[in-house]
């Protein structure tokens, strides 16, 4: 097991450099040059240059690259002489617009990400999860057809348009929800909780629908298995069959896409943080795009490919729990 | 209904009819087949693929396809299993009759051990047995079908076995609960020829020692004639021709069971062509192919 680990890892970190590397390269070679922006409009040559030589923007771009990776790591100090700036490992840099540092922008928002994605996924777990099983136990009748139907319409709509009939109908027009108001947990709890129902559902939707396919699929190709035949032929009462012959094999699968999904959306749902507002790391990736802030963008690729990285190693630790097969002798 | 006495008979299958509704019009996969099986006794019921004989052996313990009706009778030492409920049923199923499947790998459950599986079976059936007394149980069944080291197998997983050893399982777990019939669908096909003389040596053992029914199902002569005593020749569906073995394979009577017995491969064969068994040897009820 540790030495299974060991390699996942290692292939992890694998992965990730060259994920750094493709980002670096993309933006090295498609940006327009960072120096300019950071400059202003009362620029000179003289001034573009210095900044350029205190970003390390006039080194080649291997030892760029490996300045920007070292950094990671162990930390970098920018600019000389007089004027140095110190960043302390994990560096990813400063943000060319508010010249906050990267690492602390991602800190700042991730709590802010998670509390969207943690919600959702109890969200589209619940209803993925049940209405799959309904689906496949009551194969063919009109709650089955009902529910596909259902699940095609929700995996239609795109985000932003559900996020916006929701508004429309749950606070204007029915006053379900208040509107929402920037507040801290701490100080009113009930706010902060109302806030990010919308988000939730709207998240949650999508990756409902595609649950509750994939739950009804694959309950429906177990019932199929032949183990599930012996299981009947043994006498086995029908609740223990469900819960013990069909249910785990059925669930494994979920258990994989969701640990990819939920790791894919720790990293920030883009639109529906910018559609809401919400102050979280997808927003955040949304707005330096705009902006060509190139470290965030770097930052917060970085992370996704981090998240998914690990949510892979997990779903795999995880895996070997629940499939014997998968159990590595060592 | 019956005049014969019915404690007589083990298994006694009258006008056993399994159909399917297909759009162009309703299937019988099993037409008015009759079947007898004396206490302790053997029965092969022989032919090719889509002959209808594991359907047979599924209808027998109402494990018949949802789509598909049965009608007819199935008594088991007299008491009449169509039209029984589902509860009923299942106390039927896995206590009284038992059933062997053709491919152990699939037939068991990848996730749980070999032991569990033959737990659940056992436990099924007999209420209040402590999952330690069943554990127990399980060790010595698969003690019984000559696993070395029961101990410690009845803890490892289907995948861990081999395909003779597994379905040395399988056959451990339908005899857990001492069944009186036991019904083995092509229990050798999927197992390579040593192995399959082991299987087959198994399940001849176990019927002397327990006086246990068996129903075997094959497309392979060879495998009923060391084993059972009558044979029943199934074809699209329906009984083409019945007897005892030494009958059947000295004087068959109907073409159908020539060009199976004539199919099989014989060591003085001269090498020639591969005898198929001829598509138009019967006439048939337009059965599945």
């Amino acid at each position: 097991m540790p030495r299974f680990l060991l390699t996942r890892i290692s292939s992890g970190l694998v992965v990730l450099l060259l994920v750094c590397l493709f980002t670096y390269l993309v933006f090295f070679a498609l940006s327009p040059d960072p120096a300019v922006q950071i400059c202003g409009k009362n620029c000179t040559p003289e001034l573009i240059d210095q900044i350029r030589a205190n970003l390390g923007l006039d080194q080649p771009f291997w030892t760029q690259f490996f300045l920007f990776v070292v950094g990671i790591f162990a930390g970098r100090t920018y600019g000389d002489g007089a004027s140095t700036v110190d960043c302390a490992a994990p560096c990813l840099g400063y943000s060319f617009q508010s010249s906050q540092a990267v690492w602390d922008m991602i800190v700042q928002r991730l709590p802010v990400s998670a509390t969207v994605a943690v919600g959702a996924a109890v969200l589209w777990l619940l209803a993925g999860l049940v209405g799959g099983l309904l689906s496949a136990v009551k194969e063919g009748t009109f709650l089955d057809r009902f529910t596909t139907g259902l699940t095609l319409t929700s995996m239609s709509i795109p985000n932003y348009v559900l996020a916006l009939v929701l508004q429309y109908v749950l606070v204007v027009q029915l006053q379900w929800l208040p509107f929402p108001q920037a507040v801290a947990f701490a100080d009113d709890p009930v706010q902060w909780f109302l806030n990010f129902v919308m988000p939730w559902i709207v998240l949650a939707v999508g990756y409902a629908a595609a649950y509750t396919r994939l739950t009804r699929a694959n309950v429906l190709d177990v019932l199929r298995e032949n183990y599930v035949r012996t299981a009947y032929a043994k006498g086995l009462p029908q609740s223990l069959i469900w819960r013990r012959h069909a249910l785990r094999p059925a669930l494994t699968p979920v258990v994989t896409i969701f640990g990819m999904d939920f790791a894919g959306l720790l990293g920030g749902a883009l639109i529906t943080e910018t559609v809401f507002g919400i102050n979280g790391v997808g927003k955040m990736a949304a707005d330096s795009i705009a902006r060509n802030d190139q470290p965030v963008i770097m930052g917060v690729t970085l992370l996704a490919g981090f998240l998914v990285v690990v949510g892979n190693i997990v779903v795999d630790v995880v895996y070997t729990a629940i499939d014997p097969r998968v159990r590595v002798n060592a | 209904m019956t005049t014969e006495t019915p404690s007589e008979a083990l298994l006694q299958v009258r006008d056993l009819t399994v159909t399917f509704a297909t759009p162009r019009g309703p299937l019988d996969a099993v037409r008015s087949l009759d079947l007898d099986l004396e206490p302790g006794g053997a029965l092969g019921i022989v032919g090719e693929s889509g002959s209808g004989k594991s359907m047979t052996s599924l209808a027998i313990m109402g494990l018949q396809p949802r789509a598909a009706r049965r009608t007819g009778s199935v008594r088991l030492r007299g008491q009449e299993l169509v039209g029984m409920s589902e509860a009923e049923l299942r106390r039927v199923r896995g206590d009284r009759v038992a059933m062997v499947f053709q491919d152990p790998l699939s037939s068991l459950n990848p996730y749980y051990t070999v032991g569990l599986q033959i737990e659940e079976a056992y436990r099924a059936h007999r209420p209040g047995v402590t999952r330690r007394e069943a554990h127990k149980v399980a060790i010595a069944a698969l003690e019984r079908v000559h696993i070395r080291d029961a101990a410690v197998r009845v803890n490892h997983y289907p995948h861990q076995f081999s395909g003779g050893m597994r379905q040395r399982v399988m056959i451990a777990m339908a005899l857990s609960t001492e069944p009186e019939l036991l019904i083995a669908d092509e229990p050798t096909t999927a197992l390579d020829v040593t192995v399959q003389a082991q299987i087959l040596d198994l399940l001849q053992e176990i019927r002397h020692e327990t006086g246990t029914g068996l129903v075997l199902i094959t497309h392979d002569l060879a495998v009923v004639s060391e084993i059972t005593d009558h044979i029943v020749v199934m074809k699209d569906g329906v009984c083409v021709e019945r007897g005892a073995v030494e009958q059947i394979f000295t004087s068959p009577q109907h073409p159908y069971t020539q060009a199976l017995l004539d199919a099989v491969p014989r060591i003085d064969d001269e090498i020639g062509e591969l005898r198929a068994v001829a598509p138009s040897a019967t006439p048939t009820n337009g059965g599945p192919a």
